[in-house]
């Protein structure tokens, strides 16, 4: 237990520099596109690492996560329309508005099981979608494009690709930190425990609903925080943010770098992201080369790619 | 005066009575046991009991206070603890977690975000202590699931214990266990007796006899007969109903 934490340190460590890095190296590659591409996969990262804390501590398969990926990214939409361009008012706003629909939506869906909780969350995110699609004033089905990216103290400092991409990152960093602590907290013993045996957490005097339900809502308000910094990336806020394909690929993600260790997810967001941008160039059928990559990734190792790494558990 | 009180309890499964009209009474303090041939109804009165099952109808009243309708966790917080049949433990999870978890449920709220739950000594050293109780303490950092059949049991002992519970009810605790292993988890009941009010669900006459105050005999969902371990030996309905087929 202790030595497999030591290792994710480690890994993490490693993992978050190479992405500090990674605009010096695409400078000196002369590919300024590559900052580009990789604010995406931050934005998808901290989707992925927010899903994570409820599917792998807490045994919820949510379905329907891309509906706060457009919850986010229509904050910024809305605010800026109305003239407020503010970064922190986007994310205030978007967090806020993420974790009601997550405390709404939670609070049915939490009364189900197994697939049916994987349906009522899908159900929600296409009344999401539906939503925005009928929101006229926003382009309906086409969306809108954002006049120009959020502000930060009033200044447009995040027109620069580079510094979108480091505020993406130092969100990343700093919400996956929370996820640690939050996981490694009486919090998070409890949480994981619903997902482990609700009974017995019950026959000791807990109401795991409770803690599901919060957690959801934590989950919810961290993937509307990846829909804003997802927004700013393609300056551009459409209905496609929470199509039904985008929460089937965030769970992709997750399953892919391995459940419940917060860092699995970041690495399936990444490693899931540069295969789509590489095989979509080598052919129009990568979708088939990826879902056998998949296949062979859940059948050689439960834990993903953090389990080929770490070897079997101990 | 009575720490449990249960008055007219009742729970069918579609046409079948399971628990039909039952009375019970626990004095505090006592060990009392309820033994029963399989399918008399035993589990589930424990589940009406511990508010795991719905009852049909009837009065549970626990130190005064009426618990019917309260949840299972709101009766444990009010001092109710069960153990399972079917050994319920956190597989995933450290032997000493398994017990931790249950120390934290009691211990101050679990709305508690950011601290180290590993690192709360006072939460862990109780954990210790419930896992001494039963033998435990060597093996509180494997996990859960690696444990043999009768450290299982044991641990469950363990996370009941852990929950400080004034009336504990146990569902045959020495389910499966043999040998070495059972004679432990006698001994451990017997050294709670006394200390903790307890409700024994158990198969095994020896250590029923050995270890009760009281006894009743539930056949059908009805207890037929209460008294105490000689009474009921020589209870003819008795003798009929349950221990001649044995
Ligand atoms: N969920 C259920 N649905 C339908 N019938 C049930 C259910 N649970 C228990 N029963 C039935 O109720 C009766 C009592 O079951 P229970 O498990 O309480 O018996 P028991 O006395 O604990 O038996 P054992 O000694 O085998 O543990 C049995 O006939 C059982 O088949
Ligand atoms: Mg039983």
């Amino acid at each position: 237990m202790i030595r497999a934490l030591r290792q994710r340190r480690v890994a993490a460590t490693l993992l978050f520099l190479a992405f500090a890095l990674l605009p010096i190296i695409a400078a000196a590659a002369g590919d300024p596109y590559l900052v580009i591409v990789a604010t995406r996969i931050l934005a998808f990262a901290i989707a992925a690492l927010a899903l994570d804390l409820i599917l792998g501590y807490g045994g919820m398969v949510s379905f329907g996560h891309a509906a706060y990926l457009g919850i986010g990214a229509y904050s910024v939409a809305i605010l800026s329309g109305a003239g407020v361009t503010d970064l922190g008012a986007h994310l205030a706003a978007a967090v806020v508005a993420g974790a009601l629909f997550a405390l709404l939506t939670g609070a049915i869906s939490l009364r189900t099981r197994g697939i049916y909780f994987i349906m009522i969350t899908l159900a929600f995110a296409q009344m999401a979608y539906f939503f925005f699609v009928s929101l006229s004033a926003y382009g309906g089905d086409d969306g809108v494009t954002l006049a120009a990216r959020s502000t930060v103290l009033g200044r447009d400092w995040l027109r620069d690709d580079r510094v979108l991409y480091y505020t993406a990152l130092a969100l990343l960093v700093g919400l996956y930190l929370l996820c640690v602590a939050i996981t490694g907290s009486r919090f998070g013993r409890v949480l994981t425990g619903t997902r482990e045996n609700p009974v017995r957490m019950e026959a000791v005097g807990f109401t795991p609903f409770r803690y599901q339900l919060t957690a959801f809502v934590i989950s919810g308000a961290m993937t509307a925080v990846a829909g804003v910094m997802l927004a700013n990336q393609a300056s551009y806020v459409s209905p496609a943010f929470m199509n039904w394909h985008r929460s089937g690929e965030l769970v992709v993600m997750v399953v892919l770098g391995g459940i419940g260790n917060l860092l699995g997810a970041i690495a399936g967001a990444t490693l899931a992201l540069l295969l789509e941008e590489w095989l979509a160039v080598l052919t129009d059928h990568w979708p088939l080369i990826f879902g056998t990559l998949l296949i062979l990734v859940v059948m050689f190792s439960r834990d993903g790619l953090t389990g080929l790494f770490r070897g079997r558990r101990g | 005066m009575s720490l449990l009180s249960v008055r007219g309890l009742r729970k069918s499964y579609g046409a079948l009575k399971v628990t039909d009209d039952l009375d019970l009474e626990v004095a505090e303090g006592e060990l009392h046991a309820i033994i029963g041939p399989n399918g008399a109804g035993k589990s589930t009165l424990i589940a009406q009991l511990s508010g795991q099952a719905r009852s049909d109808g009837g009065s549970v009243r626990f130190a005064g206070a009426e618990m019917m309708g309260k949840p299972m966790p709101a009766r444990v917080r009010a001092g109710m603890s069960r153990s399972f049949q079917i050994t319920s433990i956190l597989p995933a999870f450290t032997v000493l977690d398994n017990v931790a978890v249950a120390v934290q449920a009691r211990d101050g709220s679990s709305f508690r975000f950011l601290r180290s739950v590993a690192r709360e000594a006072r939460l862990n050293e109780q954990a210790m202590q419930a896992l001494a109780q039963v033998g435990l303490q060597d093996r509180a950092d494997l996990r859960a699931g690696s444990l043999s059949h009768g450290e299982k049991r044991a641990l469950e002992l363990a996370i009941a214990l852990a929950t400080r519970p004034r009336l504990l009810l146990l569902d045959e605790p020495l389910a499966g266990t043999s040998g070495a292993e059972a004679e432990r988890l006698v001994e451990v009941m017997a050294a709670l007796k006394g200390r903790v009010t307890l409700v024994l669900i158990e198969h095994d006459m020896d250590a029923v006899f050995a270890l009760a105050d009281r006894i009743s005999v539930l056949v059908y969902g009805r207890i037929v007969a209460t008294g105490t371990p000689d009474q009921v030996r020589a209870d003819p309905k008795v003798r009929a109903a349950y221990l001649g087929d044995g």
